[in-house]
């Protein structure tokens, strides 16, 4: 088992108090798989995936371990994670655009980045090289400005540069939601494609889109308000969730072909809860068209099937 | 294609150029000959990648940026070139609701300030009139009065944000809504309203001009689709037609990338890969079935 968490609790601070942005997390990923996290803005999904690698000022760890490769993660403390980022743990930001330094050619943001880590360039130029190559650049980039690249071209470079060191896990944070269709797809398939090649064992794939995780994913983590709604293969949560609010979720989605003038399509009323002070019990209850008088008891995310976790009474029951 | 007493909205040979570069030494063409028409209870999408003059187009049809050449023309009249006060009376007709709902609200007043500003175009109105007239916009956009009047924008979702710049508009009894990306901001399970909502006031008779990049909605909401490339129209016609049957290589190219929720990419199939084009002569467009326009292409698929 590559990654497992147990029990994770991430609390942004805030001027009104602490934000519950990630409540109680447990999941675990295995060798070799693309793990899509899934769910609407402010669910906490981003803030899941930064904790594995690095909290930012106002995120403070509450509880709970992350254990990768048998070893645990010391996400708590920043400089102990140092010896973790890049080699075991790595991470294609959201804006690969603004993530090399303006003023360093490529090469030279390479160089540095390896050499923190007290890896010669020169022992991994070659296949930094051949990786370019593979991606479709030529080893001329190295030589280039960030800003004599397009967008596509930055993100397939840093998604190489962050994965030169065969990391064991691999954050991918909303990487194709900049990106027009034709490159998102370019974009996707690389990212199974370097798992494929080995160039990473296990990745979790951030996306607000269900369309690309069903492309790309072997299974989909669905979060809502901070906590773990549903996990299970792709194929099961596209065709046959069991939350509700995964089932609302989905069938609210627009598809090529689907026309308004013949099918028409329902949101799901109202909003997600506030962080600062969430209800007690399941947290979807106020727009779910199923709650009943236990959802004010929080439902635990349990096993409903081999390899199909839900957080909700109905659908264990 | 349409009978010309329906038409509102007509585009006619328009090209937007930019002079780019030191001392504006180059011409960039943003927009590339595009015509095209909106008519009343309409909703027409247009559909391209970043860059394709989309955006552009929307700002020349709310008259935020000048047509460098053609005409647009509403109900009849020329509206590229207007002065400050025939200006004014357009914006009575016609309205924009942007991207980000968060930025077009200033964050200092109270949200429903943007109604209130409405007020102005009618003086002549009572006070207890115009309340009226607002509870009907917010109901129209499915909003609780109760819920939205005297919050500040950070209390509301974007959803709602987004549905007050909708119900503003509708205020002046708008006839053509420019709404470019106005859900990609919105989470899934909200956008849907939005969309259904656009579709509910198009059977009131409001024409809209649905800007996007995105292929499946285009589609759910459109009649009529326009797919735009490097400023050029590279195909337009029925949506049906041009989602159902697309002839350009390049919508193809769009239709097959698109992420689809029960289909996977054709692993089988080769990545298509379509040329980089920059010619700056507008492809002709030949119409390979009633209503639906292709532009014309060197046969290389």
């Amino acid at each position: 088992m590559s990654l497992r968490v147990d029990d994770l609790t991430v609390y942004y601070r805030s001027l009104r108090g602490d934000v519950k942005a990630v409540d109680g997390a447990t999941f675990s990923i295995e060798d070799g798989e693309i793990m899509g996290l899934a769910g609407e803005s402010g669910c906490g999904k981003s803030s899941l995936g930064k904790s594995l690698i690095r909290m930012d000022a106002r995120m403070k760890h509450v509880g709970g371990r992350v254990e990768l490769d048998g070893r645990e993660l010391p996400i708590a403390d920043d400089r102990k994670m140092n010896e973790f980022r890049f080699r075991d743990v790595s991470i294609v930001p959201q804006y690969s655009m603004s993530a090399l330094t303006p003023t360093r050619k490529v090469g030279t943001v390479a160089r540095e980045l390896l050499e923190s880590r007290d890896v010669p360039f020169d022992t991994v130029k070659a296949e930094l090289v051949r990786r370019l190559t593979l991606v479709g650049l030529s080893e001329a980039v190295l030589e280039r400005y960030p800003i004599e690249l397009s967008g596509g071209m930055k993100q397939r470079t840093v998604m190489v540069i962050s994965t030169l060191l065969d990391p064991s896990l691999l954050i991918a944070d909303e990487i194709t939601s900049a990106l027009d269709v034709s490159s998102q797809r370019a974009v996707g398939e690389l990212l199974v494609e370097f798992r494929d090649r080995g160039f990473v064992k296990s990745m979790i794939v951030i996306t607000h889109d269900l369309a690309i995780l069903y492309q790309v994913a072997d299974t989909i983590l669905v979060m809502y308000a901070g906590k773990l709604a549903e996990k299970a293969p792709a194929e099961t949560i596209v065709g046959a969730p069991r939350h509700p609010y995964t089932r609302l979720l989905i069938s609210s989605l627009p598809e090529v072909g689907v026309r308004f003038d013949e099918t028409r399509l329902a949101g799901i009323p109202g909003k997600p809860p506030s962080l600062l002070s969430p209800p007690a019990g399941c947290r979807f209850r106020d727009r779910c068209p199923l709650a009943f008088a236990k959802c004010e008891e929080e439902p635990p995310f349990v096993e409903i099937e081999p390899g199909h976790e839900v957080a909700c009474w109905k659908a264990a029951a | 294609m349409l009978e010309g007493g329906r038409l509102m909205l007509a585009l006619d040979g328009v090209s937007k150029v930019y002079k780019v570069g030191t001392f504006g030494g180059k011409r960039l063409r943003a927009v590339n000959d595009v015509s095209f028409q909106v008519a009343p209870g309409e909703v027409v999408s247009l559909i391209g990648e970043s860059g394709s003059g989309k955006s552009t187009i929307g700002r020349m049809v709310l008259g935020l940026s000048r047509a460098t050449e053609g005409t647009i023309s509403f109900e009849g009249q020329d509206v590229s070139r207007l002065e400050r006060r025939r200006l004014h009376a357009y914006y009575a007709d016609v309205q924009g609701v942007f991207q980000d709902p968060f930025s077009s609200y200033n964050p200092i007043f109270k949200a429903d300030r943007v109604l209130a500003l409405v007020k102005g175009f009618f003086p002549e109105i009572g006070r207890s009139e115009w309340d009226e007239k607002v509870e009907n916009a917010l109901n129209a956009v499915r909003l609780e009065p109760g819920a939205c009047l005297g919050k500040y924008p950070h209390q509301l979702s974007g959803g709602q944000l987004q549905r007050m710049l909708i119900a503003r508009a509708l205020l002046l009894d708008i006839k053509l809504l420019v709404a470019d990306e106005i859900i990609s901001m919105l989470d899934a399970s909200t956008r849907i309203d939005v969309l259904n909502l656009l579709g509910d006031l198009k059977e009131r008779g409001l024409g809209v001009l649905f800007i996007t990049h995105d292929l499946s909605l285009g589609n759910y909401i459109s009649d009529r689709a326009v797919i735009l490339r490097h400023g050029m129209i590279v195909e337009a016609g029925a949506t049906s037609k041009v989602f159902g049957n697309p002839v350009h290589p390049y919508t193809r190219m769009l239709l097959t990338s698109v992420p689809q929720l029960h289909t996977k990419w054709d692993a089988t199939r080769p990545r298509p890969v379509v040329e980089q084009t920059s010619g700056e002569t507008a492809a002709h467009l030949v119409e390979v079935e009633p209503d639906h326009l292709v532009a014309a292409v060197g046969e290389t698929s």
